[in-house]
């Protein structure tokens, strides 16, 4: 029988409708009672302590309720321990307003709590502080001497430190046929998710709490506020479920949702605290990073030698990672590998994952040096990634669960028309403009987290499913309907995913491109579940004619349980409900990795970008005019959602090329362009014709789905294709990035 | 972010009245810059007086003599797609259409557009020194980042630019600006409008306190055969000039009768030089004597650092936009560099 | 036609101005201090949500509204300013449950991912409709570039509007 199958369907997004109309709300959005509104102040200098606050100018203000700051806070967790989160680095978290100590430019150090608005932003400014300035370190490059490997802990297990040496790394390079020695830089960025970060807290009494937060990840923040402010586990609920963009920066809890909830309790009113655009670039951003990279091959292109060594900035409390320097041999198989990660502690905050945290960063370091490598061997870029493919993980010498590389190699450059490249620096011309082709490679992690998924089938006959997970834009209210619908054989109007909730079964927070995976198997494992009590049950009916079939012999479809084999004998769901007395019949599953299995394998997701470029040949501006990414990253679930997280993170690699950067002033050791007028972020006018290929990738070894993950692989490959198109257009090689238009005059 | 009155004026008269009952007093037109200042605590006016309703300011009309009248309150999008600055002043149409969004254009009010203040990124800081800002107290610009600060008509005190688009075409254009304060009406030459920093930073103009713009007068010749506005950013749009170039020439065959060079982007003020200008008149419109001229207008030019690439992009975007104008077909939507 | 009024707390009487507004077709008359933009006037004291704040600066257009048929900033807007305007934000495009041809395009090409820098698009997308002055996407492009999407959604926005300027004909 034929049983329509939504998997794999350009369906649109089911919150569509709410996006669209403004009836979507986020996290300041929710209407409450009496409501106060917080406004932070932060701290003007870098480092050093506060010696005295006069707010009395403040309170006094009509409307003002309370100024909090590190000498009338409540009292609060007392071990770092307990301020921690699942994705907190190993070191000491920050604890705001905890004492008079700064750490960094900007840190909250104090709040004002008034009866609306307008009145706290007054007067956060009538506050009066004093402070003992201390001297501070905040530039990278001056302090790579302070480098060192950074601390293992929770965090390691997803971002592992690169793999020990193999061979003799400084033999090989140093006679090596063809080597390039080059250096990278790369500065400070910053999420900017146009959603300003926020939380209302609606204080419910007795240490009860319903919170509305901007946040990646329900259940860490439940957790984080119940451990700091010693509160029932159970009495604290995380609601977001509409979340404005978080590309990593949701992934920690943040400080407004700290002093809200902190205010609240106080007070024991309900509070809003919203940051402002400014305060957006008080806390996580993706970290400066200085990458030497030393790549050497045969006369044949087949690389005999990969170093790759790491300065990466931290903060002087945190030891922030991400994996880096552990990439090139995941790709590239070499006898002589080196490879080394240094974090550097500064005055600053923690940095923190950021859209492809550390991939993005690398790859374009590792693929500018392998574009120039090929330009020393005359040999085609595309030529020398295939002389050294690898169908398994040369750094881990197992296979990978599915790569199909080669495909999106051979489709994106088919589609994009590499063949008519020019290999010669400069010599493509249109009108005034110097054209260039260029390409690179992407990979990216495979990963699944733990998920539970609690599913029902209602009297009406409808599946109802619960977990904690986000939708942050990702399609994932889509994605995970698709995938229960297909499990029940249920139309999507007839599924119900639910989310956006820490009192729903457990997810980890949505990052790492994980959550179609993690939530998206454990929604398979309860279906089976909930298909075997449906099944049993309808056993039980009176004269049933499924007293003795067995799973295999069922089919669940249009909101029936079939006979496989006699179609024509079916009981609805429905029905099988009202024999249970009407009572749903549900059931609650975990989802994880199968990790014995997994062991024995690499897992990872993979892109090859193409981008053409045109540079003037005066003035040097730059235009990504089109640009073709292929991905392969198993199964897509929903090609049209998967194609926006493709297309969408492209521009994020044409943004990190070309655009944004958050410039730090090293006498002041504070940001000086947080705005969004100085910070730029590509606008349409930046964006050209982008195509996105998914090469056919069938993976029956990763998870029950065969799915990998989309949310960042798109990123990875474009920022080193752009600056490679850009050496092909000009013949210039710009070591750091973003290129500003003005290097290549 | 002080709080402060609202009044609205119903007359220039009223305005002008209002104005002068407070100190720290300010119109308010678009409210694009003003209100965004006040919100960075960096402007703290005590007393709004709303000239949004003045009907004299938002006119549009023909002068006798041949030139236009922009009233100082008409918006700056009205403006540039009306049919008479469309057909008569095209340099100035494209050149307000380079500038922000088309939702500030709008809003924002052409008096509004010649008062918009410096973007540099510590004046926009009240916690750090700025002798625009706090005068006295310093310029980090100097030895800080500067990438996006000027190179032309700098002081001791200030490297600051100023930010318009429309303003370095109405400096091409020979505009004039119609005041009026407690002392009276006034006409001031575009070019006396704007000032250098020299030791008073925290002055971008010569308006006199309570002074309102009432309007700004075109003269008759517009330039429209021969005419290019240039913008290079770090972005196709909604950025603000790292350099652009306004160019309007009037052309005799192959020679030019007149022309007239600004350049935004590089100064405290739109930049113009005689010398250079005086040097082409006369002779072809070539690429070469545009490098000549370009040396001209740069030859006291200064870099601080993070900006001396701006010397070398401006003498390529003045022989480009030269070019460009001799065929303005070629401009492409955001004032960005012919094909 | 019904008229909603918005409370103001006690210690804001001294100040306040009632600001006359046409929202979305209903008159409202706010009470809010001459300090309070149009944007918090209408996400705060209206709960009109739709409109979002994302920099209140005037440099990403999430705040975008249409107010007397032109597409504005409210944040660099003072509710006082518009007295006896007339406004339409967001969730004043559709006709009761039949969505505006923009809204169901943005649904169609998958024009948002978040959805938070959407309501800004839409309303400058109808703006630009109106203002009739982009032709090309190229033309587009530009006229939409005062509204920032940092999830990248940029071309289905694009995409969206071509369809629905050029009366369904997506050339």
């Amino acid at each position: 029988m034929d049983v329509n199958k939504t998997v794999g369907q350009p369906i649109s997004r089911l919150e569509g409708k709410l996006k669209v109309t403004g009836a979507a709300k986020y996290a300041a959005e929710y209407q409450v009672e009496n409501l106060l509104h917080g406004y932070v102040v932060n701290s003007p200098i870098t480092k050093g302590k506060i010696i005295n606050i006069d707010i009395a100018k403040a309170l006094a203000i009509p409307g003002v309720i309370d100024v909090l700051s590190h000498k009338n806070r409540t009292k609060l967790a007392w071990f770092d321990v307990q301020y921690t989160d699942m994705d907190a680095p190993p070191g000491t978290v920050f604890k705001p307003l905890h004492n008079e100590n700064i750490l960094y430019n900007g840190q909250p150090i104090a709040l004002v709590v008034a009866e609306d608005f307008e009145t706290a932003r007054y007067a956060s400014t009538q506050i009066t502080f004093e402070f003992e300035q201390e001297a501070f370190e905040t530039n990278l490059q001056n302090n790579t001497e302070k480098g060192r490997p950074a601390k293992k802990g929770f965090a390691t297990a997803l971002k592992p430190p690169p793999p020990p040496p193999t061979g003799d790394f400084d033999k090989a390079y140093g006679q090596a046929a063809v080597k390039v020695e080059a250096e990278f830089k790369h500065g400070t960025e910053h999420h900017n998710p146009i959603e300003l970060f926020a939380t209302t807290t609606v204080y419910k009494g007795k240490g009860k709490l319903t919170i509305y937060d901007k946040t990646q990840g329900t259940i860490n923040n439940q957790l984080y506020v119940a451990n700091i402010f010693g509160l029932h586990y159970k009495d604290v609920r995380v609601l977001a479920p509409f979340v404005g963009g978080g590309f990593g920066a949701g992934l920690r809890p943040q400080y407004q949702l700290f002093l809200c909830v902190m205010a609240a309790l106080h007070l024991k009113r309900n509070v809003r605290v919203v940051l402002d655009r400014k305060q957006m670039f008080s806390f996580s951003h993706r970290p400066p990073a200085i990458q030497k990279m030393r790549f050497a091959s045969d006369i044949n292109g087949r690389m005999t030698a990969l170093g790759h060594s790491v300065y990466a900035e931290t903060s002087n409390f945190e030891d922030y990672t991400e994996p880096t320097a552990n990439w090139s041999h995941k790709l590239y198989p070499s006898p002589n590998t080196l490879f080394e990660h240094n974090i550097v502690p500064l005055d600053v905050y923690t940095p923190m994952d950021m859209r492809a945290p550390g991939g993005s960063t690398a790859l374009h370091a590792i693929e500018c040096t392998m574009d120039e490598l090929a330009h020393k061997l005359k040999i085609d870029p595309l030529e020398l990634r295939l002389i050294n493919y690898s169908e398994m993980d040369p750094s881990s010498k197992k296979p990978y669960t599915s790569k199909a590389l080669r495909e999106c190699y051979l489709q994106a450059a088919e589609k994009f028309g590499w063949s008519n490249r020019n290999p010669e620096p400069r010599a493509t011309m249109r009108g005034n403009k110097l054209v260039g082709y260029g390409m690179a490679t992407g990979i990216w992690d495979a990963f699944q987290f733990p998920a539970r998924v609690e599913a029902m089938i209602t009297k009406d006959g409808k599946l109802v499913l619960n977990n904690a997970t986000t939708d942050i834009g990702t399609g994932t209210l889509t994605v995970m309907t698709q995938i229960a619908a297909d499990e029940l054989g249920l139309s999507l109007e007839e599924v119900d995913f639910q989310y956006g909730d820490s009192k729903k079964p457990f997810s980890m927070f949505q990052g790492g491109s994980a959550i179609t995976s993690s939530t998206g198997v454990a929604i398979v494992v309860a279906a089976k579940a909930l298909r075997k009590k449906l099944l049993k049950k309808a056993a039980q009916m009176e004269n049933s004619p499924f007293k003795n079939a067995s799973d295999e012999e069922v089919i669940f479809n249009g909101g029936n349980l079939h006979l496989k084999n006699e179609p024509g004998t079916y009981v609805s769901l429905k029905n099988i409900i009202a024999f249970n007395k009407g009572k749903a019949i549900k059931t609650t599953n975990m989802g994880k990795p199968h990790m014995l299995k997994l062991r024995k394998y690499s897992l990872a997701t993979h892109s090859a970008s193409f981008v053409e470029v045109e540079v003037d040949q005066d003035l040097g501006t730059v235009t990504v005019t089109r640009a073709v990414t292929a991905v392969a990253a198993g199964k897509i679930i929903n090609p049209k959602t998967a194609k926006s997280q493709i297309s969408g993170s492209m521009i994020w690699g044409i943004s990190k090329a070309l655009h944004e950067e958050t410039i730090m002033d090293d006498h002041f050791g504070k940001y000086i362009n947080t705005n969004l007028g100085e910070y730029h972020i590509p606008v349409h006018a930046d964006i050209g014709q982008l195509d996105v290929i998914f090469a056919e990738e069938r993976d029956e070894l990763i998870n029950e789905i065969g799915t990998k993950g989309v949310g960042e692989i798109g990123l990875v490959g474009m920022p080193a294709a752009i600056s490679n198109a850009i050496f092909n257009a000009t013949g210039k090689r710009i070591y750091k990035l973003p290129i500003h238009f003005d290097e290549l005059i | 972010m002080n709080n402060f009155e609202y009044r609205r004026a119903s007359d220039t008269k009223d305005a002008i009245n209002l104005i002068h009952q407070q100190e720290k007093s300010k119109f308010l037109a678009g409210g694009t810059n003003l209100i965004d200042l006040w919100k960075y605590n960096i402007t703290n006016p005590t007393s709004l007086v709303d000239i949004n309703h003045i009907a004299e300011l938002s006119e549009i009309k023909a002068l006798p003599d041949g030139g236009v009248r922009l009233g100082a309150g008409f918006k700056n999008a009205d403006t540039a797609y009306h049919p008479i600055i469309e057909q008569q002043y095209p340099l100035l149409s494209k050149a307000i259409l380079a500038g922000a969004s088309a939702q500030i254009r709008n809003m924002a009010s052409n008096g509004g557009n010649l008062l918009q203040r410096t973007r540099c990124y510590y004046f926009y800081d009240p916690e750090v020194p700025c002798n625009k800002r706090v005068p006295g107290s310093g310029c980090p610009a100097k030895l800080g980042y500067n990438r996006i600060h000027a190179i032309l008509g700098t002081s001791e005190q200030c490297i600051a630019v100023f930010p318009s688009d429309m303003c370095i075409a109405l400096a091409a254009l020979d505009a004039l600006v119609n005041v009026e304060g407690p002392e009276g009406k006034r006409t001031i030459n575009f070019a006396d409008f704007h000032r250098l920093p020299d030791d008073r930073p925290d002055l971008d103009n010569t308006l006199k306190p309570g002074e309102l713009i009432i309007s700004i007068d075109l003269p008759e010749k517009g330039f429209t055969t021969n005419y290019s506005y240039l913008k290079l950013r770090d972005r196709h749009s909604y950025a603000f000039a790292l350099v652009s170039v306004a160019t309007a020439m009037e052309l005799d065959g192959d020679t030019i009768k007149d022309i007239r060079i600004a350049l935004g982007g590089v100064a405290h003020k739109p930049w113009r030089s005689k010398e250079a200008e005086d040097f082409l008149i006369g002779k072809n419109a070539s690429a070469e004597n545009f490098s000549t001229a370009a040396d001209l207008i740069l030859k006291d030019a200064k870099g601080f650092g993070h900006n001396d690439f701006k010397i070398k992009l401006a003498k390529k975007a003045i022989i480009r936009n030269g070019l460009m104008a001799l065929n303005p077909d070629t401009q492409l939507p955001g004032a960005k560099p012919s094909a | 036609m019904k008229r909603t009024e918005t409370q103001t707390p006690s210690h804001l009487q001294q100040g306040t101005c009632a600001v006359n507004i046409k929202v979305n077709g209903e008159e409202k008359t706010l009470y809010v201090q001459p300090w309070v933009s149009l944007l918090d006037g209408l996400r705060d004291h209206l709960n009109l949500t739709g409109t979002k704040k994302g920099c209140d600066h005037g440099q990403c257009g999430a705040c975008t509204i249409i107010c007397d048929d032109k597409r504005i900033l409210s944040c660099l807007t003072l509710a006082v300013m518009k007295n006896g305007s007339e406004i339409t934000t967001v969730e004043g495009i559709a006709h009761g449950e039949e969505l505006h041809p923009i809204q169901q395009a943005f649904i169609d090409h998958d024009a948002f991912q978040c959805g938070y820098c959407t309501p800004g698009q839409l309303c400058s997308a109808i703006g630009l409709i109106k203002e009739g002055k982009a032709n090309s996407r190229e033309e587009v492009k530009e006229l939409m570039s005062g509204n920032l999407c940092r999830c990248g959604a940029n071309i289905g926005i694009i995409d969206a509007i071509m369809q629905v300027k050029d009366g369904g004909n997506n050339e």
